[in-house]
């Protein structure tokens, strides 16, 4: 069964926990600007939104990198970057159109999530489930039942 | 090891920015953050200088578990000699600066001298350097932050900053990080603009990794936040409701003080309350409160997001205000509301939010405000006193007008702006001050509570609820349960929870994780992160060694026990009606047994002895 992060935005504190838990997992340190899940932070609107590559199938990274530096691990289904292969040209960067590959000046290498081959840190270290690491075929089904619940009372109220 | 082992001294006088080497000796004796910053400027200071010349000093100071993964493990520390009060100041924040500086390879920051014009301080890991502000002078907080994120382009640089009530020489102002986290109380916001010092914008990407021990540190992290999540009070009451659950709690004992603390009950708690916050509004359907919100690495998240009801007469014509920012905290919304007696949620959300613009300590800028309401009410002060505004218990209009004043630094704003010792002695009436070595009290009538009112009167930094806060005990019940009116066992009880919460300020970690960790949670993962034994029984004793280091201060600045009192309202003026009926603060039954299991002399010095077994 593949499986995917799957991210609720509603739940998320902004604490970074995540971005500890990915950076200590992947570097050794807590090192939040070497996390590869990020937690941005819209102050006006009093929202947070953790974000991370979604391991795209057909994935734009992979297609774009001139030396086969991505490679798709077989038991996640996750795209990894091999750094021994790795240039740092960053034409991935380029061709990510969710931007979730990025550039690091203090590896000089590509960098994007791994799903720490099958055992997200991040989804362990998140307080508030706003990460989970779910069945790929029931992305977007928890916000469907939540739709379809709303959608009850006004169904019965029509019927009445 | 958990320290970065080094300290960036900046001389502002010169213009220099220097590394060195943290002194491993204090730090196994002091652990960080208030504690290690305190044994600096006890070396470096001296407590009889004025605390806003260039001899003074600011620390800006982390914790050994700043920047880790620990629960709350974020804070930082601001340190220094306080000109509120004269005494030793140490206002602790949240947001994320904390482990920024800790990322970015730094313990600790040491300001010196006084800059010839307005600067900031750049820090990008290694590299640091003093950088014009000349064009940042007079701008608020929130308007410095953005324009240094301007400026340096990086979204992730962490801001420090002072707004403008800092510049104008208000006593009480904060150091605003993050926009909405504030270094608070006692002006060391103040002694930070006086050394032309506008802002510290930090970029930290190095990584915190230098953990003693990785295996057994995670494993009692890990332990520490399996027992807040399952905590009632930090795993459901913090997260929904804030410190503002307290407000009908505090309330309903009989110990919400009101109207400058005239009387113990305020009959509009609840449309200030936690509560309240979450109830939909008549215009847009939307409640007080956005979300709420964490600091670095907290996974209790007990931040306010709130916005004010864009019809409420105090913004209609504002739209900067129409967004959200941080919310009201307990301590703000009694201070701004109950204190003053106005219990209009919107009108103190936004005074709070100036709070947070212009960096402004909202406890001392709300007693202080009450305090000239119950001068203007008995005819001390009047209108030409205070540029027109009708200063009365409980008017918003007035309430907001007085807060717009502090802001523009002028008129009535600069009474204000002396906080209410000052105030009060400048109008003759200098009983009306509920103050405690010039500070202001917080939200608990130490009439209805005994032990907070020994822990305000002992406070080394004047009033304070964060200090020695025995609420915990005494109404709560954790962690046993004291009887708020008794005074038996209560100078034991205030001196073990001013002696644990220095140790707790001294890690990097929040306090209010204290309301489900014991010492024998928080000692494991100090002991798994640092270097050595750090077991239950050291940690007390870092803690107590902390309280005293910082007692020799203020009694080398000039402070003797005649400070360690309440105002005589508090011990003469009995509560009327209400669960805490006919009740004053019986301080003198306490604080004889206090100094003797302080180890002081009965008139407040520490003992030989006891600085020989501190080691002090």
């Amino acid at each position: 069964m593949q499986k995917s992060l799957h991210i609720d935005p509603v739940k998320c504190t902004g604490c970074l926990q995540c971005e500890m838990a990915c950076s200590y997992e992947h570097t050794g340190a807590f090192n939040p600007s070497r996390s590869t899940i990020k937690v941005f932070t819209f102050h006006h609107e009093g929202r947070f939104a953790p974000y991370t590559c979604t391991q795209c199938d057909d994935a734009w990274c992979q297609r774009a990198c001139p030396v086969d530096a991505i490679t798709v691990d077989a038991s996640t289904g996750a795209k990894v970057v091999s750094d021994d292969k790795c240039v740092g040209c960053k034409v991935c960067t380029i061709a990510c159109p969710f931007g979730t590959i990025n550039y690091s000046q203090a590896t000089g290498k590509v960098a994007k999530c791994d799903l720490c081959g099958g055992d997200p840190e991040c989804v362990k270290a998140c307080p508030t489930a706003a990460i989970t690491y779910i069945n790929s075929d029931w992305t977007g089904y928890d916000r469907m039942m939540a739709s379809a619940s709303k959608s009850l009372p006004a169904a019965e109220a029509a019927a009445s | 090891m958990s320290w970065t082992q080094k300290i960036l001294r900046v001389n502002l006088t010169e213009g220099t920015c220097t590394a060195e080497a943290l002194n491993m000796q204090w730090a196994n004796d002091y652990l960080g953050q208030r504690g290690l910053a305190s044994k600096y400027l006890t070396e470096e200071v001296d407590p009889k200088c004025d605390p806003l010349s260039p001899d003074n000093k600011m620390i800006m100071a982390t914790g050994p578990l700043t920047g880790t993964m620990a629960s709350t493990g974020g804070r930082y520390s601001v340190i220094t000699k306080g000109p509120l009060t004269g005494a030793i100041a140490c206002s602790n924040s949240g947001g994320f600066l904390g482990a920024e500086f800790k990322n970015a390879g730094w313990d600790m920051l040491i300001f010196e001298g006084k800059s010839p014009e307005p600067v900031y301080l750049w820090i990008e890991n290694d590299k640091t350097e003093l950088r014009s502000a000349t064009d940042l002078w007079g701008k608020s907080a929130w308007e410095t932050d953005d324009i240094l994120h301007q400026v340096h382009q990086d979204p992730q640089v962490r801001i420090a900053c002072v707004g403008r009530t800092a510049e104008a020489g208000c006593l009480y102002s904060g150091v605003i990080n993050d926009k909405h986290r504030a270094a608070g109380r006692s002006g060391v916001g103040t002694v930070m603009a006086s050394k032309n010092l506008k802002a510290v914008a930090v970029r930290g990407t190095l990584g915190v990794g230098n953990i003693n021990d990785m295996p057994k540190f995670v494993e009692a992290i890990n332990a520490g936040k399996a027992v807040l999540a399952e905590n009632a009070v930090t795993g459901q009451g913090l997260p929904t409701y804030g410190t503002q659950v307290l407000m009908n709690v505090i309330n309903g004992v009989g110990a919400l003080p009101a109207r400058n603390m005239k009387n113990a009950g305020f009959e509009g708690a609840e449309n200030i309350s936690g509560e309240a916050m979450h109830e939909p509004r008549a215009s847009d359907g939307k409640p007080n409160l956005t979300t709420n919100a964490s600091c670095f690495g907290c996974t209790i998240a007990c931040g306010r997001i709130s916005t004010i009801d864009k019809t409420h007469f105090s913004i209609e014509n504002k739209p900067e205000y129409w967004g959200a920012s941080g919310g009201l905290e307990y301590e703000a919304a009694w201070a701004l509301g109950a204190d003053t007696g106005v219990d209009d949620l919107d009108a103190i959300t936004y005074v709070n939010f100036l709070c947070n613009e212009d960096g402004f300590d909202p406890i001392t800028f709300g007693c202080t405000v009450a305090a000239a309401m119950e001068m203007f009410e008995d005819g001390v002060l009047t209108t030409e006193n205070t540029g027109g505004i009708e200063l009365k218990f409980g008017s918003a209009e007035a309430f907001v007008a007085a807060a717009e004043a502090l802001c523009s630094g002028e008129g009535f704003g600069q009474d204000l702006a002396l906080g209410s010792k000052r105030l009060c002695d400048k109008y003759g009436r200098p009983e009306l001050s509920m103050t405690v070595k010039g500070q202001e009290f917080p939200a608990y009538d130490p009439r209805g509570i005994q032990g907070i009112g020994l822990n305000y009167a002992t406070s080394n930094r004047g009033a304070c609820h964060v200090r020695g806060y025995t609420v915990a005990s005494e109404i709560l019940g954790i962690p046993v349960k004291t009887e708020q009116t008794d005074t038996d066992g209560k100078p034991e009880l205030v001196k073990a929870f001013q002696d644990a919460t220095a140790l707790v300020d001294s890690a990097g970690l929040c306090l209010f994780t204290t309301f489900a960790w014991g010492m024998d949670n928080i000692a494991p993962q100090i002991d798994g992160a640092c270097e050595g034994d750090w077991s239950v029984e050291r940690c007390l004793e870092v803690g107590e060694r902390i309280w005293n280091i910082e007692r020799q201060f203020n009694n080398d600045a000039g402070f003797t026990s005649n400070d360690d009192k309440l105002p005589k309202r508090l011990l003469e003026e009995a509560i009327k009606g209400g669960p805490t009926d006919g009740q004053v603060n019986r301080l003198g039954d306490m604080l004889p047994k206090y100094y003797e299991i302080r180890g002081w002399t009965d008139k407040g010095e520490i003992t030989d002895e006891t600085k020989q077994r501190l080691s002090l």
